[in-house]
């Protein structure tokens, strides 16, 4: 029998890709797109388990893959953001410098080590308008894109990502984006290629607000993800919360405090 | 910025790791000079080396706390600032308030608000009230060393509590000493030079269950007779218009009183003491 002593950089560089490739098919996708309010962010996903997450004031983060490989890079993001904030100022932390870190990281990895992460992840960052958003894909072997408007991550992201590329509207509401989002997710997986409906209770959802200040990061959970997806408007004020905080839209930020805007200024009445 | 970046470009390890969901827990490994405390100070008494702050009062309401801070920072017989603001949100539903050294106070909020905010987004959750005035504890603890040098900084906290045992008691007040001691206080609570007088003043006025608005006048109120009886507590500053700081915590999330607001109760309170000085 003869052994294998020798195998050629491409071939180990192959079947690295092909693994990570493979791995990340086997999960549910997620979608990034941006609409008119902001930057939506849609994951199939029924587990507790989070899939996008706030990273910092403007950025967000959204996932595909391992969980375990993901949430030890998300927790990353957040203590880097969250250093870099204290170190100089909130305004200073931008999505290309994690885009940046994420994309070393997982270079290092595919290349260094014999299992490269099977993931792969989006950091989002919003605007004043839609022109301004970014959107960077990171995949599990570093590279990393910068997406025009919106992108799709995960098994059969091909297809989504061709539902989006006919539909995607900048000037879209968040009933219309979501409406979007749900479709495209749902274009893949049915039986016999049949689309399927998600509802609610099968999608996390998440905007980053581009109208508030401070924390722009928002889930959308419950009630007014049921109302939104049956294609229903839901008044601003119910539209949900970030993990803890009120909203709150205030006007300048203090620098001598490293607080977010939304702590300082008067928040809106809640009916 | 951060220490031993491995030459691949890849984070470290501290930086990916389950760990903690605390933000100083992690400093200490990734960056330890970030952390205040952690700096070797010269031997001897170093107190009179920077700016002090002064008086910050706390009141419970029906809806939630009212905390409310002089404006002014010493240094020994000399005004450092006017205008210092001394009374922070910590995050949406909680304040802090500081006195003594004052730029090791305002580095320690910093860094409060920054270490509440990453549990949030690393867990996903709010920490209870007491869970984040028992961080604060650990925070004043650990600067107990330039304490014993003269660089002491003392806080107060104050905020909405979420979760109560008791929902007429939402608004709760937590006061520390210098070595870390947590203690919670009915009502109201001052710290800093000025709180003497300032504790005094609330005694006689303060009924539980007071309004926020009554709150926030009974505050004013105390940092007058504090700064009418104690040098290194500023006053209301007629002529420039610097008032006190007033933030409250309710169960619609912190806010700062608008520059309008405070004028006017600080105004309507000087008026009051052109008629009757003693209030």
């Amino acid at each position: 029998m003869a052994m294998q002593f020798y195998a050629s950089p491409e071939q180990v560089q192959r079947d690295r890709s092909e693994y990570a490739r493979k791995g990340i098919a086997r999960g549910r996708s997620a979608v990034v797109l941006t609409y008119e309010g902001g930057i939506l962010l849609v994951a199939e996903n029924i587990t507790t388990l989070r899939k996008i997450s706030e990273i910092y004031d403007k950025i967000a983060f959204a996932a595909v893959g391992r969980y375990n490989e993901f949430e030890s890079l998300r927790r990353a993001g957040v203590r880097m953001a969250d250093m870099l904030g204290l170190s100089y100022d909130r305004r200073d932390v931008t999505g290309r410098a994690l885009a940046n870190a994420y994309t070393q990281t997982l270079g290092a990895i595919f290349s260094e080590t014999q299992k490269p992460y099977e993931v792969e992840l989006c950091v989002a960052q919003v605007g004043a308008s839609p022109e301004q958003d970014e959107l960077y894909r990171v995949t599990y072997d570093g590279s990393v894109m910068d997406e025009p408007g919106f992108m799709a991550m995960g098994g059969q992201a091909e297809a989504i990502s061709n539902v989006l590329r006919e539909r995607h509207d900048t000037a879209a509401d968040l009933q219309t984006a979501l409406a979007l989002a749900a479709e495209a997710l749902g274009s893949v997986g049915g039986e016999n290629g049949q689309a399927r409906t998600l509802t609610a209770k099968q999608l996390e959802v998440a905007v980053l607000d581009r109208r508030r200040q401070g924390r722009a990061f928002r889930r959308l959970t419950g009630a007014a993800l049921t109302t939104l997806i049956g294609h229903e408007s839901v008044p601003e004020a119910e539209l949900g919360d970030v993990d803890a905080a009120p909203p709150a839209p205030g006007e300048a930020k203090p620098t001598i405090s490293a607080a977010s805007a939304d702590t300082e200024e008067t928040p809106p009445e809640k009916s | 910025m951060a220490t031993g970046f491995d030459p691949s470009g890849r984070l470290p390890d501290f930086f990916t790791n389950t760990g903690t969901s605390s933000f100083t827990q992690f400093l200490s490994q990734a960056a330890p000079e970030m952390l205040p405390g952690r700096r070797p100070l010269p031997p001897g008494l170093s107190g009179d080396v920077a700016p002090h702050g002064t008086t910050i009062v706390a009141i419970a309401t029906a809806d939630g706390v009212v905390m409310a801070g002089d404006r002014r920072a010493t240094m020994g017989n000399l005004i450092a600032s006017r205008d210092i603001r001394k009374v922070h949100p910590a995050d949406s539903y909680s304040l802090i308030g500081i006195a003594g050294t004052a730029g090791i106070g305002i580095e320690l909020i910093r860094l409060f608000q920054v270490e509440l905010e990453h549990y949030e987004k690393i867990e996903g959750a709010m920490l209870s009230l007491d869970g984040k005035a028992n961080r604060l504890a650990a925070m004043v603890r650990g600067n107990l060393g330039a304490a014993m040098q003269g660089l002491a900084v003392v806080p107060l906290f104050a905020g909405f509590d979420l979760s109560p045992s008791d929902r007429a008691r939402a608004g709760r007040i937590f006061s520390f000493d210098v070595a870390g001691g947590l203690y919670e206080e009915t009502g109201y609570e001052a710290i800093g030079s000025g709180s003497l007088f300032a504790k005094s003043a609330l005694k006689k006025r303060y009924r539980a269950g007071v309004s926020t608005a009554d709150a926030i006048t009974l505050a004013v109120e105390a940092l007058y007779d504090a700064a009418d009886d104690d040098t290194a507590t500023g006053g209301p500053d007629v002529t420039r218009k610097i008032y006190p700081v007033v933030m409250t915590a309710t169960a619609n999330g912190t806010q700062r009183l608008s520059d309008e607001e405070i004028t006017t109760v600080a105004e309507r309170v000087v008026q009051g003491r052109m008629e009757n000085p003693g209030g």
